[in-house]
């Protein structure tokens, strides 16, 4: 079996061929289709804004939640600390990051709960009320399903790092999921501004 | 079949060692448990197979009930059924898995790899395909339903809200609906991502993007299509579920919500999928066409071009298909517009293909055959189609028998014949035996007869006023005639495909042997056995040119001194 | 085949017309009888009766046109093709040609062009079409999709009918241009009678609008064209065009409220004293419902069941005992009345003239 060979260009031969890496690519095909869910809940959103024909307006029931937005934007950086620990085989520091981050994200999934329970609770508002709760409730949750994955997939990797199986050269494979976690955090800067700027 | 001057030896026999208890329980655990994209490939090959017929079955019990008028061949509660899941099998469970089984058999071999960029993600993939397919036929017999077939969806493939909300569709049968197409959706997103990774990131040494084959950069263009064409539907139907299940108002005209944004969000999944659904009969027809007239593609960087461009284009036309739900004017226009936009780089590939055989030598054996008559079948469609868009006669057809010949025009015209030409082409590689010709040409000719036979005559009951989904008709309407002939036609395309089905079983076992390169054809699968090996290549393949067999053959006429 | 060749000859239109002709020859058949209006009973989208059906037709003329034209062309070359470079035996390759950048751009640029001249002309009439206001004078008819039947509302008139509508001829003189509003009661419809007009859809919570003039009086076939549910095949359309002073007689029957003969005073009391009265409407009794059609003028009306069957003592008979029997899976509930008190409703519906 050999090699199929012919007129390869001059200096070809012995040139580096670096191809895009797979996880990277991978990654980001998922995340530009998981773009395509949210958007077309954003649409449904935008276009129902003000349509509700009863029932609270984002106006009188939403606080805008600014420290669980704090808390996950600032698991961004955090994890990117972490992912900088790895790479220089840093473990404790890493975990320590990692850690971190979660907490950051469970924060800002406990802060969704709560404002959950106020407005059902307190203001009436579920998702079957009015246009509002329908498209507020849907999107938002869609967003904390994606969170509750995603530190699902952070509690695995933090395992495996406090159990000793983490090493550096695992550091690509954090980086491709740290992208995850970037594009939730990203996706809920669209959802935040959607949500609590405009459509209130 | 050319003399092969091909750089390969004798494959090692990979086969495993039959001839004892339990044999095929391990050949069946194999295939169950691979991760190898050629399995897979077949798999998916398989299934999309057994989903032809099954939906080629329901086609023809339409048929029948249409072919007089006031028929009582089925109840119209088991007519709605049929069509609706005639339609949903046939894009779903037909050729969403036929392209993605084509693909995933041959992109790796195309660009040298030794499988795709993430086999265990591919093998997800077919199994949730499988299964969505599997709990939407359940539904036949499973659940609690409307009287006649159990709960099998009945409100048109398109499923315009409100028609589907609880208050009108009271069963499981919407349910059933996007809840399997939401689970198939799932493995259709995991196939796409291969399909991006693997030619992006896998190619052999020295294939550049603009020396892979075109048929690896269709399924490319197609792979990219999918992540934002099948979510969209996705995102659709849990709105639809959280109407239904949950109290939502995203499709309730009662609380003030848009029935329409249904149609919008449904066709803005619907249109780029129909083109989904082409694009891969273009591949095909792009390996096809120049080996049997012997030359190059004509224009590869233009058909490139196009190819990106059909993706991109097909993204903005998607409300020609709401022409009649009264958007405004301006709205209408810009969809007349860019419908017809869509038109010229879909025009530039017939040329090219025109031109690829102007000058040739064309050798007509059977995959040609379907080729070629492809060609003048898509223009057609293509023709039928601009009709569509030019809004003010799409108020006339829109919704009527003129629609469903143009759309079968395509589906059946053009992607079925080119999926033929596909398996006529690469069955030898992939089982290693020829399937037989004679077969091969009855089968063809056969087909084309009954397909002209149904669906020419069927624009014409359109323009007359047919509308579609409708289990019978009034006598005094002058659409018997036409129908009748619509449904013989269906009848000598059921013919042809069995035909086609015994020459797959029976080639299998008495076909001619195949060798690795029986058509003298120029990509990189070709330089493997038939099969070919687990693993490919034993050696990375190395390449200098678009067609490196061709270079191979050619020494002096290498294809890299014009590129 | 033949059609292939047809199209190469550029006898396509031709042939077209001829096809057309042969059927339009088999469909007279089934035409109506010499007295009484006439019945354009097959739909042809290219035998428009209206001045917007006749917009359409001359700009899908105008496209098929163009159409005919490149299909002749690519085609011929395609056979052209097909025919010359057929070697059979021949087994020497032919050289190579890799592409040419000018004869890509004639084939781009081209196409483009016929798209622009394609779709400014599309424009203008969808325009012409869509944007038309109403002139003074024009009848408005308010049209509700129900499943699986037609509302007509007359609102300047006051009374409401079903399933046929009634519109007045436009003569050339005197146009009297009809205005229909589109909703719908429950889920998506499409009101289609191709030979006056391109369908709309009527769609619950939104307002459509369109127009038609028809320009010979008769009797117009449609139906529903959005699959709305189990009937949807059987939801006919029936437009009567009418000359003025039919029309207007018309419309002064319809405005009175129902006949009160007392010969059938038994078959009213039956009637208003079952659930009828709570889907149906006669006007000047007690019933008031608005489920299912007005029934004041039933008697006006030719047909039953939306277009389904001929408006006769037995068909009625037949509806009220067992509707699913004629129309599978529409609303109307069979109402389990004996035959002695069906025959006392009808007998009391045949006189509402």
């Amino acid at each position: 079996m050999s090699t199929v060979a012919v007129s390869l260009k001059h200096g070809e031969a012995d040139s580096e061929w670096r191809m895009p890496d797979r996880g990277i690519v991978g990654m980001l095909s998922l995340i530009i289709a998981e773009s395509a869910i949210f958007g077309i809940f954003v649409i449904a959103y935008i276009y129902y804004i003000g349509k509700s024909l009863s029932g609270p307006t984002p106006r009188e029931v939403l606080d805008v939640p600014v420290f669980t937005t704090v808390c996950l934007l600032s698991s961004s950086f955090t994890i990117w600390l972490a992912e900088r620990a790895i790479l220089k085989g840093a473990m404790r520091r890493f975990c320590i990051w990692w850690g971190v981050t979660e907490i950051l994200g469970a924060i800002f999934l406990v802060g969704t709960g709560l404002e959950w329970h106020r407005l059902i609770y307190r203001d009436g508002l579920s998702i079957s009320t009015n246009l509002f709760g329908t498209t507020f409730y849907s999107l938002v949750g869609l967003h904390a399903t994606h969170v509750v994955v995603g530190l699902l997939m952070l509690t695995l990797v933090l395992i495996f790092g406090l159990a000793g199986k983490l090493k550096q050269e695992h550091a690509h494979r954090i980086e491709v999921l740290s992208l995850y976690w970037h594009f939730v955090d990203a996706v809920w800067v669209v959802v935040f501004t959607v949500v609590y700027i405009v459509g209130r | 079949m050319a003399h092969s001057t091909l750089p390969i030896g004798d494959s090692p026999d990979v086969t495993s060692p039959g001839g004892y208890r339990g044999a095929w329980l391990e050949t069946l655990h194999s295939w169950v448990v691979t991760v190898d994209h050629k399995k897979i490939g077949m798999m998916y090959i398989g299934y999309s197979l057994i989903f032809l017929l099954v939906g080629g079955v329901e086609a023809m019990l339409i048929r029948i009930q249409l072919a007089r008028p006031h028929n009582h061949f089925v109840s119209p509660e088991v007519y709605n059924r049929l069509f609706t899941m005639h339609g949903t099998t046939m894009v779903f469970l037909m050729g969403m898995p036929m392209l993605i089984g084509f693909a995933n058999y041959l992109v790796p071999l195309m660009v040298g790899a030794r499988d795709m960029a993430f086999p265990r993600l591919n093998a997800f993939s077919f199994w949730m395909t499988a299964l969505g397919g599997l709990m939407l036929y359940y539904s036949f017999v499973g659940g609690v339903g409307l009287q006649g077939m159990g709960s099998a969806p009945d409100t048109t493939w398109w499923a315009y809200a409100p028609l589907t909300e609880k208050a009108f569709s009271r069963g499981h049968t919407m349910d059933y609906w996007a809840l399997s197409l939401i689970v198939s959706g799932f493995g259709t997103v995991g196939a796409a991502i291969n399909l991006i990774a693997t030619p992006l990131c896998m190619r052999c040494k020295g294939m550049t993007l603009m020396r892979m084959p075109l048929f690896v950069w269709l399924n490319l263009v197609v792979g990219s299509m999918l992540l934002i064409t099948i979510t969209p539907l996705t995102a659709a139907q849990l709105m639809l579920e959280v109407d239904r299940y949950l109290g939502g108002h995203f499709f309730d005209a009662q609380a003030g919500g848009s029935p329409v944004i249904w149609n919008h969000f449904f066709w803005i999944f619907g249109h780029p999928e129909v083109y989904v659904l082409v694009l891969p009969a273009f591949a095909i027809a792009n390996e096809v066409i120049p080996v049997f007239s012997r030359k190059a593609i004509f224009g590869y960087p233009a058909m490139v071009g196009a190819s990106v461009g059909i993706g991109f284009l097909s993204l903005g036309v998607w409300a020609h298909h709401m022409f009649t739900v009264g958007m405004n004017s301006t709205s209408n226009a810009f969809f007349v517009l860019s419908s017809e936009l869509v038109g010229v780089p879909t025009g530039i590939k017939i040329f090219n293909w025109l031109a690829t055989m102007w000058g040739g030598k064309i050798r007509f054996y059977t995959p040609m055959l379907f080729c070629t008559a492809f060609i003048v079948q898509f223009l057609c469609a293509g023709l039928t189609g601009i009709m569509l868009s030019v809004a003010p006669f799409d108020w006339q057809v829109h919704n009527s028998y003129f629609v469903i010949a143009h759309f079968h025009y395509v589906l059946v015209g053009a992607i079925i014949f080119c999926f033929f030409a596909g398996f006529y082409y690469w069955y030898p590689k992939m089982t290693g035996k020829m399937l037989d010709e004679r077969l091969g040409k009855w089968h063809f000719w056969l087909f084309v007869l009954g397909f002209h036979m149904t669906f020419d005559f069927m624009h014409f009951v359109g323009l007359e006023g047919m509308p579609r989904s409708i289990y019978t008709y009034e006598a005094d309407r002058g659409w018997g005639t036409l129908n009748m002939v619509v449904s013989c036609g269906a009848v000598i395309q059921a013919i042809a495909v069995l035909l086609f089905v015994y020459n797959l079983v029976h080639s299998y076992y008495k076909g001619a042997d195949a060798g690795p390169d029986p058509w003298d054809a120029w990509t990189l699968e070709w330089t493997t056995t038939s099969p070919p090996p687990s693993y490919n290549f034993a050696d990375d393949p190395v390449v200098g040119s678009r067609r490196p067999l061709w270079d191979l053959k050619h020494p002096d006429d290498t294809d890299a001194r014009y590129e | 085949m033949v059609w292939k060749i047809l199209k190469l000859l550029g006898l396509r239109s031709t042939a077209c017309r001829l096809l057309m002709f042969v059927f339009a020859v088999q469909s007279m058949a089934w035409a109506s009888p010499a007295s009484g209006p006439r019945i354009y009973n097959v739909p042809d989208i290219f035998k428009p009766h209206s001045g917007s059906a006749y917009m359409i037709y001359s700009l899908s003329l105008f496209m098929l046109e163009i159409t005919g034209a490149i299909f002749a062309v690519v085609a011929g070359l395609w056979l052209y093709i097909i025919l010359k470079f057929h070697k059979k035996d021949d087994l020497s390759e032919p050289p190579q040609v890799y592409g040419s950048t000018q004869i890509e751009l004639a084939w781009t640029v081209i196409p483009l062009l016929i798209v622009v001249v394609l779709f400014l002309t599309t424009a203008r009439i969808l325009f012409a079409v869509q944007d038309r206001p109403a002139p003074p004078g024009s009848l408005h008819v308010s049209v509700v999709g129900h499943q699986f039947w037609w509302e007509f509302r007359y609102p300047k008139y006051g009374f409401v009918t079903a399933n046929e509508l009634h519109v007045p001829v436009s003569e050339p003189k005197n146009g009297v241009t009809t205005y229909l509003k589109l909703l719908s009661a429950d889920v998506d419809h499409s009101f289609w009678v191709p030979a006056l007009f391109g369908k709309t859809d009527s769609i619950p919570n939104k307002v459509n609008s369109m127009w038609f003039n028809p320009d010979a009086t008769g009797i117009y076939l449609g139906q529903c064209a959005q699959f709305c549910g189990t009937a949807h095949a059987q939801m006919l359309l029936r437009v009567y065009v009418q000359t003025p002073q039919e029309f207007a007689a018309w419309l002064k029957n319809e405005e009175k409220p129902a006949v009160q003969d007392p010969d059938v005073a038994e078959g009213r009391q039956v009637f208003e004293s079952q659930a009828c009265i709570s889907c149906h409407t006669i006007r000047g009794t007690a019933a008031h419902g608005t489920y299912g059609p007005d029934l004041t003028h039933l008697m006006s009306r030719d047909t039953i069941g939306s277009g389904i069957v001929p408006n006769t003592p037995e068909n009625l008979k037949h509806w009220i005992k067992d509707p699913q029997s004629l129309k599978p899976g529409c609303m109307m509930p069979a109402m389990q009345l004996s035959d002695q008190k069906i025959g006392q409703i009808v007998a009391y519906l045949s006189t509402l003239k």
